[in-house]
């Protein structure tokens, strides 16, 4: 996975609170047995009509949001079930950094997995950024990880906490697997004792 | 010094512990099922990398196999999905009880009447609802596909110590009032997002007086309150459940462990960060009208309408799963009516749920129109309910009577609830089109769920629920 380092995009606005991972990719997508090509599902009850027309008034729907590659919601985003389809679909649709007042576990964990920047901000914070864009979208919102903050173009700065573990993990892309692998002695060490005890 | 249950799980499965990192946790028990895993076992094939303890990992498929004619899966996706998983558990040397196998069930059924589940252990599985088996004193939490690779490579998973929260509920619960209400009541009262960032361990006498299906009942539920995991210390109605089971310690071997799982309780003087006390008396029965599982009223309930005097944020999530449900506002509860009906899933699913559920059932019919479903969690929930008859009870009344699977829970399968259609079920999600696209599900107990298929709408099931005493008599009658 390259690393993630800073991003500069336009951001489009989801402005709703739990929005469960049923939402954002619906079940019967679930059956695949890779990892590509789950963009074309993304919220997919919201973006098709039932008789397969697109929802002109969905958010993502509307021409001015296309290109976005920075999505700005509401808290308890990606709350419901574990399953990782949430972020492989997100990411396959453009979308590279999600910011949000909150998130559930699981997702939080599946977005930096997959090089999804996950990002906290407060809710007045969001709301500044609501604000000063009123029409749904954020062009040119740039989003540094090395130093943690979010930027609008009118110079308006927001700081995030972000976990140094993961982080790093992010900055180089690396391999998670491979960096546990190196632990092989403790791990190994771990199990002989459990036996004899 | 002093610890809760939850550090000393967490603690003695350290691996690594160093400054400014999450901790490497060992991982006891990884359970496997056939959604959340081929991209897993996927990435191991492309690395090269084997699966480093296939004696620790035990798989089963139940989320989209069918509950009739279940050998025959229609649907090409679903098959290869099912197809798939026999490939790499044979590949990699896992158990897999698949569908042939008279102990295939739904994944959270299976572990712990297998004996696998056990105190002391960590568990884990792509699955949200691996908090239930937290009932068992074991750490217990869903991860996501990305960790499942990690565990299959590595026994092991970095993680943060969360904070924990103690939920005492104290007292008898009222007639006609379950665990599953007790869990929604705690939901409703204090919303989706209490657990987020804790781990939640439930104490107190009611939880103690608990079958361990009930507690299973409430610690599944706890990920819809947003907690990592849920724990209930293990005790000699934990002990009754496991001995026995297939798995679990034998002789000695069991009492020797016993005797560990029980210092595994939190020591008295241990701290929390955050304690709420729950007057189980205070619990009804409930139903969910709305789209997510804290939206949940008493039975006795009326659904709120906007109100004009709540924050914008409010308003508009209360505005849209009224209109998602197709109310107005101010309905009352027992007004609903339903078409559907559905016994099943992880949460309610066992063989008291069925046994509770027929006793509301028997001798009557289901009600015109409505459809009614059973479908037990497990192969062998399934025979021990047909040993004592309950097959009959639920077909005699108009019930259908399936096999075991995840089924209408979430509708990857055939059994889903048309377009605006209301369903009364017994699972734990009541998210817009979880059951189906359009779907309005509301989430009940198993006795509540009776109850509603009989009468065709939401029925305080205390008013129709025989009083056990009663039944005694007229069983010493026959
Ligand atoms: S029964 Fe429902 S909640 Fe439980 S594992 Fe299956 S799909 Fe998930």
């Amino acid at each position: 996975m390259p690393g993630f380092k800073t991003h500069t995009g336009k951001a489009a606005v989801l402005d709703r609170d739990h929005v469960d991972t049923d939402q954002i990719i619906p079940k019967q997508f679930l059956k695949k047995i890779d990892k590509a090509g789950y963009g074309e599902y993304l919220f997919y009850d919201w973006r098709y009509l039932r008789d397969g027309n697109k929802n002109g008034s969905f958010e993502l729907n509307q021409e001015k949001t296309k290109g976005a590659t920075i999505l700005v919601t509401g808290k308890n985003f990606g709350c419901g079930s574990s399953r990782e389809h949430a972020p492989w679909a997100l990411k396959d649709y453009g979308f590279q950094v999600i910011i949000a007042e909150s998130f559930a576990d699981i997702f939080f964990n599946n977005c930096v997995k997959n090089g999804i920047l996950p990002i906290r901000l407060s809710r007045n914070e969001i709301q500044q950024l609501h604000l000063s864009h009123s029409d749904g979208v954020i062009d040119g919102l740039k989003v540094d990880l090395e130093e943690q903050y979010v930027a609008d173009v009118n110079g308006e700065i927001f700081r995030f906490d972000f976990d140094p573990y993961w982080k790093k993990m992010l900055l180089n892309g690396w391999d998670e697997i491979s960096v546990t692998l190196q632990q092989e002695a403790d791990i190994k060490k771990y199990e002989d004792e459990r036996i004899v005890n | 010094m002093s610890k809760t249950i939850i550090d000393k799980l967490w603690d003695s499965h350290v691996v690594v512990k160093e400054d400014n990192k999450p901790d490497l946790l060992y991982i006891d028990l990884h359970l496997i099922h056939e959604v959340t895993s081929p991209q897993a076992f996927a990435g191991l094939r492309e690395k090269n990398r084997k699966v480093r303890r296939p004696d620790l990992c035990f798989a089963t498929m139940d989320h989209n196999i069918p509950t009739v004619d279940r050998f025959n899966i229609k649907d090409v996706t679903s098959r290869l999905q099912v197809q798939t998983l026999e490939k790499n558990c044979e590949e990699f040397g896992i158990q897999l009880e698949g569908l042939h196998s008279d102990q295939q069930g739904i994944v959270h059924v299976i572990g712990p009447e297998l004996g696998l589940t056990l105190p002391g252990k960590t568990i884990v599985c792509g699955d949200s609802h691996t908090s239930t088996h937290g009932a068992f004193g074991a750490l217990a939490f869903g991860i996501g596909t990305s960790e499942v690779e990690h565990v299959l490579a590595t026994q092991t998973l970095w993680q943060h110590k969360p904070k924990q929260m103690n939920v005492r509920i104290e007292g008898d619960l009222g007639f006609g009032v379950t665990a599953k209400d007790v869990i929604l009541w705690f939901i409703a009262k204090y919303g989706t997002n209490i657990g987020t960032g804790y781990i939640i361990e439930f104490s107190g006498s009611t939880v103690a007086g608990f079958t361990m299906e009930e507690r299973m009942t409430l610690c599944n539920m706890s990920i819809e309150a947003g907690a990592k995991a849920s724990v209930i210390a293990p005790d000699e109605t934990t002990f009754h459940y496991i001995s026995g089971k297939r798995y679990a310690p034998k002789q000695q071997e069991f009492q020797k462990k016993c005797e560990s799982w029980r210092n595994l309780a939190t020591d008295p003087d241990a701290t929390f960060d955050k304690t709420i006390e729950i007057n189980a008396a205070e619990i009804e029965p409930m139903v969910t009208w709305g789209t997510n599982p804290s939206m949940c009223l008493p039975i006795s309930g009326q659904i709120p309408a906007e109100d004009p005097s709540s924050s914008n944020e409010e308003r508009h999530s209360v505005r849209n799963a009224l209109s998602y449900m197709g109310f107005k506002g101010n309905e009352k509860i027992e007004n609903i009516n339903v078409q559907h009906v559905f016994i099943g899933s992880c949460t309610n699913s066992r063989l008291s749920d069925l046994v509770e559920a027929s006793r509301v059932v028997e001798g009557s019919k289901v009600h015109p129109g409505v459809r009614a479903i059973v479908v037990p969690g497990s192969q062998s929930v399934k025979q021990e309910a047909e040993k004592l008859g309950l097959h009959q009870i639920f077909l005699d009344a108009g019930f259908e009577w399936r096999d075991s699977g995840c089924s209408m829970c979430l509708g990857m399968n055939d059994d889903i609830v048309p377009e605006g259609e209301r369903c009364a079920s017994t699972s734990n999600r009541n998210f817009a089109g979880r059951q189906g696209k359009g779907a309005r599900t509301h989430l009940v107990s198993p006795i509540m769920a009776a109850a509603a298929a009989l009468h065709g709408k939401f029925t305080d099931v205390r008013s129709v629920l025989p009083k056990r005493e009663e039944e005694v008599e007229r069983y010493a009658g026959v």
